[in-house]
C-alpha cells in the first residue's frame, strides 16, 4: 500500500532492515569461513610456522655511493665487513654455545656475555652484535662449524673504506653510527639504529645521494635459527656514486707540502668556481670513525693543539692581514680618493693624532703609487687611503666583495668572517669606533676576519675580471651503473664592485708583487708562467694557551699567519691559489712557495 | 517530568553485550600487553580501564537528553568537528609519520573517531526529511556527498586512510539504505566504472605502486606483507582450542605489529583458537543484529537513520578489522570495536551505544 505513497513509512523501513540484517549475516560468513580456513584446515602449517617464529626478516644493506675525484680516480670505497651476532632465542643453550664459540674464536667467554648483558630488554630473536669485522681466519672457524653453533650469525655487511688514509679527511669527511637524537629527528627517515651515516664533509652533504635504500628478505629459519628458504626477496637499491671537482693529484701534492705545519690550502678554477684541492691540516684518518675509536683515540684528536677536527679552509677565521689591501686598494681607486698615479711618500711610519702607526719596512719605501704599495706592500700608502675611505665605505666594498658571509660551498659549519662597520662596534661593545681602528683595518688588521675560502672566492674573482663564483666541490652525480642523474653547473654569485680600469690597476700591483724587482712574493716568481699574487702576514694578539711551563711551545703560538692569494697565469688564471701556514711567521717566506709548487704541478706537469 | 515508560524501555540487553564484548578487550590488551614481550606496558592496560570508566559516564551522558536533540544540534556538531579536523592538520602532533593527534593537557583525542559520529548525526537528520520510497535523485544525492567530503579528504590528509574509507563506508551504507532512485544509481555506476580507468592513467607510476601495494598487501615483503604473514600465523597456530591465556608466541613486538591496537584480534585468536575467536565474531554479530533491531523497533525516521548509522559504523570496523589481520582485506588502520587499545576510539564506542539506548528507551513517544 505503502508503494504508492511513495513515502518512507515504518513498513517501508522494516523492509529495508531486513536487506541489511541478511547482508550482515552473508558478511559474517565470509570471516568465519575464513577464519575456519585458517584455524582448522590450515592449522599444522601454521602451528609449524608459529613454533620458532620461522618466518623471519632479515636487512640487506645497501652499497653506499663511491666517491672519485674529478678524473674518475676512487677516493672512497666499499669493502665487506663480517659481522659475528647471537639471536639468543636460538642459541639454546646459550651458555655452551658462548663456550664453544669462545673456543673457535678466542674471544673470552666474559666478553661475550657483557655483549648480551648490554641488550638486556630487547627482543630475544633480534640479533645482538657480538664482533664486527671479524678476520677471515675467524669466520672460517664459524663456517666450518655452523651446526655445532646454534643462534649464532655471520652477515655481511658493506663498511666504508677511505683508499687514501688521511687525504681530503675534511673535505670528504666520515662515516659514524647513527646516534638517537639523530634517529628522533626525521631527517633520516631510512635509517636504523646500527646504521652508519655521513657526519662530516662530502659524505654529510650528500648523504641522500650516498645513502642508497635498504632491501631485505623474508626467510624461514630452522630450530638453530639457521636459514632453511628465503620467501621474498627485495634488492636494496645502491646508493649513486659522487664524483668531485677536486684533482687528487693536486690535493696529495698539497697535502705533501703543508704536512708539518698547521693551515690551510685550497685551489679553485677561477673560470668555474670549481675547487682543485682543498687541504686542512694536521688531518685525520676517516677509517678510525667507521671502525668505532677508543676514548683515547678520540679525546688525543679533539685535544691536539693543532686541531686537527677543524676545517680550517672554511672554518678557520684569520685576520686577512696584508691581503685585505686589495680591497683597500680597490675602495681607494673605485671612490676617487687615489687613481694610479696617485703618489705616497711613506718615510716607515705614519703619525695619526698622538700615535704613530709603522710601516712593516723600517726603511720606509720612499714615493709609492698604488701599483708599488701593492707590490711591496707598503702599510703607510694604505693607512691613508684607508683613513680618507672610513671604516663604513671599507666595508661596503669588503662585503660587496663577498667577504664577511660565507661563500655557500656544500660543506656545514662554514664560518662567516667578520667585516666591522663603526655600527657593528657600537652594538658590539658600546664604544664608538675610533680613528686609528680604521688604519688597522686598511692593512686587513683589527677586528677583521676571514676565512681561507672566502680570500679565494676573492682573489679568484680578481683573477677571471671581476666575476665571484659559488665555489663547488660535486662534479657531478652518477648511478651505480654510471648514468648521470645531476651535473652541477658553475654559479656567479656576484660580481666585483669596480670598474675594468680599477681592476687592472689592482691585477698590476698583484703582478708585480710576483715578478717585480722588490715584489714581497717574489720568491714565488716561476719563469715560465706568470704568477700574480698578495702575500699576508697576520698578527697574532692573544692566545689561549697560558701555561707557562710551555715556554717554547707558547712562544710558537705567538708567532704571526702567513697568507698567500694568488693566480697563474696572470693574465687568463686557469688557477687560484690561497695558502695559510699558521704561525708560520711570513707571507713570503712560509704560504707562497707552497702556492708557487701548486701552481707547477697543476700547469706544468704533463697530464696523461 | 519523569516518564516510568523510560526505564520499562531500557535496553538491557545492549548493556549486557556491551559489557561482554568490552570485557573480552579487556582481557585480550591484557594478554597482548603483558605476555611474551620483554617489556609489559601494564600501564596501557591501566588507561584503558580508565577510558572505559570514562566512557561509561560518558555513555550514561548520551541516553539522558532526548535523541531528537541531536536532530537540532546536528549542523552545529558536525562544523564543531570539522573545525577540530582543521586544527589536527595546523597544530596536531607527529606520530610515527601521521598527524591524528589533538593533545588537550595531559591526554590527546583524535578528532577523526567523533567526525564518524557527527557524520552519522548530520546524514540522518538529511536522509530522514528526504528518504521516500521513490528513492533520492541525483539532486538529493549532492549534499551527503559534500557532507561526507570534506570530512574524508581531512582525514585523508592527515593521512589516516583507514578513518577515511571507514567515512565513505558509513555514509555510503546510510544512503544505499535510504535507496537511491534507480536511475541515478545506474548513472553513478556507470560513471564509476568509466572513471576508474580514466583516473588509473593519469596517476603517476609511483602512485600506481602504492595502490596495488595497498590492495595486495604481497606486494610489499619488508612491510604490510610480512605483518599479514605474521598475523595469519598467529591466527592459524591458534588450532581449535588456542593456546590458553597469556601463551601467544607471536604476540612480541617484533613479530606481531600494532599488537594492542590494530592487531589484537590476531592475538585473541591464537591464545583461543577456533572455537574462542568464533565466539568472540558471535557475540560481535549479536551486537550488530541488537543495534539494527533498535532501528526496526523505532518508529521515526531520524532515529531509525540513526541507529542504522551506528551499526553500520560498529559493522564495517568489525568487518574491515577482523578481515584485514586475516589477510582477506588491505592492511588499513582501523579499530577492532571496543577490543582494540585507544581512548577515542573507546569514547566514541561508549557515545554510540548510549545513543542507541537513547533512542530504544524514548521509542514510546512515537506510538
Amino acid at each position: 500500500m505503502s508503494k504508492y505513497l511513495n513515502t518512507a513509512d515504518n513498513e517501508w523501513y522494516k523492509q529495508r532492515l531486513t536487506g541489511v540484517i541478511i547482508c550482515v549475516l552473508a558478511a559474517y560468513i565470509v570471516l568465519i569461513v575464513r577464519l575456519f580456513y585458517l584455524q582448522v584446515i590450515e592449522r599444522e602449517e601454521y602451528r609449524r610456522l608459529s613454533e620458532n617464529n620461522c618466518i623471519r626478516l632479515q636487512n640487506i644493506d645497501p652499497p653506499r655511493g663511491l666517491i672519485f675525484d674529478h678524473n674518475g680516480k676512487l677516493l672512497v670505497d666499499n669493502r665487506p665487513s663480517f659481522d659475528l651476532s647471537i639471536i639468543l632465542k636460538d642459541a639454546k643453550p646459550v651458555k655452551q654455545t658462548l663456550e664453544k664459540l669462545s673456543n673457535y674464536t678466542k674471544i673470552p667467554t666474559e666478553e661475550l656475555q657483557a655483549c648480551i648483558d648490554g641488550n638486556k630488554g630487547m627482543s630475544p630473536y633480534k640479533p645482538i652484535l657480538i664482533k664486527n669485522d671479524i678476520g677471515r681466519d675467524i669466520l672460517a672457524t664459524i663456517e666450518a662449524h655452523q651446526y655445532d653453533l646454534p643462534g649464532i650469525e655471520v652477515t655481511v655487511r658493506p663498511l666504508r673504506y677511505y683508499i687514501n688514509k688521511q687525504s681530503g679527511a675534511h673535505l670528504i669527511g666520515y662515516l659514524s653510527q647513527i646516534n638517537p637524537v639523530e634517529l628522533e629527528s626525521g631527517k633520516y627517515p631510512k635509517s636504523i639504529a646500527g646504521d652508519f651515516i655521513g657526519k662530516y664533509g662530502v659524505e654529510k652533504a650528500f648523504e641522500n645521494y650516498l645513502c642508497g635504500s635498504r632491501g631485505g628478505r623474508q626467510v624461514e629459519v630452522n630450530a638453530n635459527g639457521q636459514v632453511v628458504r628465503i620467501l621474498r626477496t627485495v634488492d636494496a637499491q645502491p646508493g649513486n656514486n659522487i664524483y668531485l671537482t677536486i684533482d687528487q693529484v693536486l690535493q696529495e701534492k698539497a697535502e705533501e707540502l703543508l704536512e708539518n705545519s698547521a693551515g690551510a690550502v685550497i685551489a679553485m678554477d677561477p673560470g668555474s668556481g670549481n675547487i682543485l684541492a682543498l687541504v686542512s691540516s694536521p688531518s685525520f684518518d676517516q677509517n678510525a670513525f667507521v671502525g668505532g675509536m677508543t676514548h683515547s683515540q678520540w679525546d688525543a684528536l679533539v685535544s691536539n693543539p693543532y686541531r686537527p677536527m677543524e676545517n680550517k679552509a672554511i672554518q678557520g677565521e684569520y685576520p686577512p692581514a696584508s691581503t685585505y689591501k686589495i680591497i683597500t686598494a680597490m675602495a681607494g681607486l673605485e671612490e676617487g680618493i687615489i687613481d694610479n698615479n696617485t703618489e705616497i711618500y711613506c718615510p716607515g711610519y705614519y703619525k695619526y693624532g698622538d700615535r704613530v702607526f709603522r710601516c712593516w719596512k723600517k726603511g720606509g719605501h720612499g714615493t709609492v703609487n698604488v701599483v708599488k704599495a701593492l707590490a711591496e706592500s707598503c702599510d703607510v700608502f694604505f693607512y691613508q687611503v684607508g683613513q680618507k675611505l672610513g671604516v663604513d665605505r671599507l666595508a661596503w666594498y669588503a662585503k660587496a666583495c663577498g667577504l664577511g658571509s660565507p661563500t655557500g660551498i656544500d660543506l656545514s659549519h662554514e664560518a662567516h668572517g667578520l667585516i666591522p662597520t663603526a655600527a657593528w662596534k657600537k652594538s658590539r661593545t658600546g664604544i664608538a669606533w675610533q680613528g686609528g681602528e680604521t688604519l688597522s683595518i686598511a692593512i686587513g688588521q683589527g677586528y677583521n676576519l676571514a676565512t681561507p675560502l672566502q680570500m679565494l672566492s676573492l682573489i679568484s674573482a680578481v683573477g677571471n675580471g671581476g666575476k665571484i663564483y659559488k665555489p663547488l666541490i660535486l662534479k657531478e652525480i652518477r648511478t651505480a651503473e654510471g648514468e648521470v642523474i645531476s651535473q652541477n653547473k658553475s654559479c656567479v654569485i656576484g660580481e666585483l664592485p669596480v670598474s675594468g680600469k680599477t681592476l687592472e690597476v689592482v691585477k698590476k700591483g698583484l703582478w708585480a708583487a710576483v715578478n717585480g724587482q722588490r715584489g714581497t712574493a717574489r720568491i714565488a716568481h716561476l719563469d715560465q708562467i706568470d704568477m700574480s699574487g698578495k702575500t699576508g702576514t697576520a698578527q697574532v694578539f692573544s692566545h689561549k694557551k697560558n701555561d707557562d711551563s710551555h715556554e717554547k711551545e707558547r712562544s710558537e703560538f705567538l708567532k704571526p699567519h702567513a697568507w698567500f692569494v694568488s693566480y697563474a697565469p696572470a693574465d687568463k688564471p686557469k688557477i687560484a691559489v690561497t695558502v695559510i701556514v699558521e704561525h708560520g711567521e711570513h707571507g713570503s717566506s712560509a704560504a707562497a712557495p707552497i702556492a708557487k709548487e701548486l701552481v707547477k704541478t697543476y700547469l706544468l706537469t704533463e697530464k696523461d | 517530568m519523569f516518564d516510568r515508560r523510560l526505564v520499562q524501555y531500557f535496553d538491557w540487553g545492549l548493556l549486557i553485550i556491551t559489557f561482554i564484548v568490552g570485557s573480552i578487550g579487556l582481557i585480550a590488551l591484557y594478554s597482548s600487553v603483558m605476555a611474551g614481550t620483554p617489556n609489559p606496558q601494564k600501564m596501557l592496560f591501566i588507561k584503558q580501564l580508565l577510558w572505559y570508566c570514562a566512557g561509561l559516564v560518558v555513555m550514561v551522558i548520551s541516553f539522558i537528553f532526548n535523541y531528537k536533540t541531536l536532530d537540532r544540534w546536528a549542523i552545529v556538531i558536525y562544523i564543531i568537528c570539522i573545525c577540530l579536523l582543521v586544527c589536527v592538520l595546523l597544530f596536531g602532533k607527529y606520530v610515527g609519520g601521521s598527524k591524528r593527534w589533538l593533545a588537550l593537557g595531559p591526554v590527546s583525542i583524535q578528532p577523526s573517531e567523533m567526525v564518524k559520529i557527527s557524520l552519522i548525526i548530520i546524514l540522518a537528520r538529511y536522509y530522514s526529511k528526504h528518504a521516500s520510497s521513490k528513492g533520492l535523485t541525483l539532486r538529493e544525492l549532492l549534499n551527503p556527498l559534500i557532507l561526507a567530503f570534506i570530512p574524508f579528504s581531512l582525514i585523508v590528509k592527515q593521512p589516516d586512510l583507514g578513518t577515511g574509507i571507514l567515512l565513505i563506508l558509513i555514509a555510503g551504507s546510510m544512503t544505499i539504505f535510504a535507496k537511491i532512485d534507480k536511475r541515478s544509481f545506474i548513472y553513478i555506476f556507470s560513471v564509476c566504472i568509466i572513471s576508474v580507468p580514466l583516473v588509473w592513467f593519469l596517476l603517476k607510476g609511483y602512485q600506481k605502486q602504492r595502490i596495488l601495494t595497498f590492495l595486495d598487501p604481497d606486494r610489499d615483503p619488508l612491510g604490510a606483507g610480512y605483518h599479514i604473514i605474521q598475523s595469519k600465523i598467529a591466527i592459524g597456530s591458534g588450532m581449535i582450542f588456542g593456546k590458553g591465556f597469556l601463551k601467544g608466541t607471536q604476540n612480541s613486538l617484533s613479530f606481531l605489529p600494532e599488537h594492542h591496537t590494530d592487531f589484537i584480534f590476531s592475538v585473541l585468536a591464537e591464545e583461543w583458537g577456533f572455537i574462542g575467536s568464533l565466539s568472540i565474531l558471535f557475540i560481535t554479530l549479536i551486537l550488530v543484529i541488537r543495534a539494527l533491531s533498535i532501528a526496526h523497533k523505532c518508529r521515526e525516521p531520524f532515529g531509525i537513520m540513526l541507529s542504522v548509522g551506528i551499526s553500520a559504523m560498529i559493522f564495517w570496523q568489525i568487518f574491515i578489522n577482523v578481515g584485514m589481520v586475516m589477510g582477506l582485506m588491505p592492511v588499513v588502520g582501523v579499530p577492532l570495536p571496543f577490543v582494540s587499545y585507544g581512548g577515542s576510539s573507546v569514547i566514541t564506542m561508549m557515545i554510540c551505544i548510549g545513543i542507541l539506548m537513547n533512542i530504544s528507551m524514548r521509542r514510546f513517544m512515537f506510538e
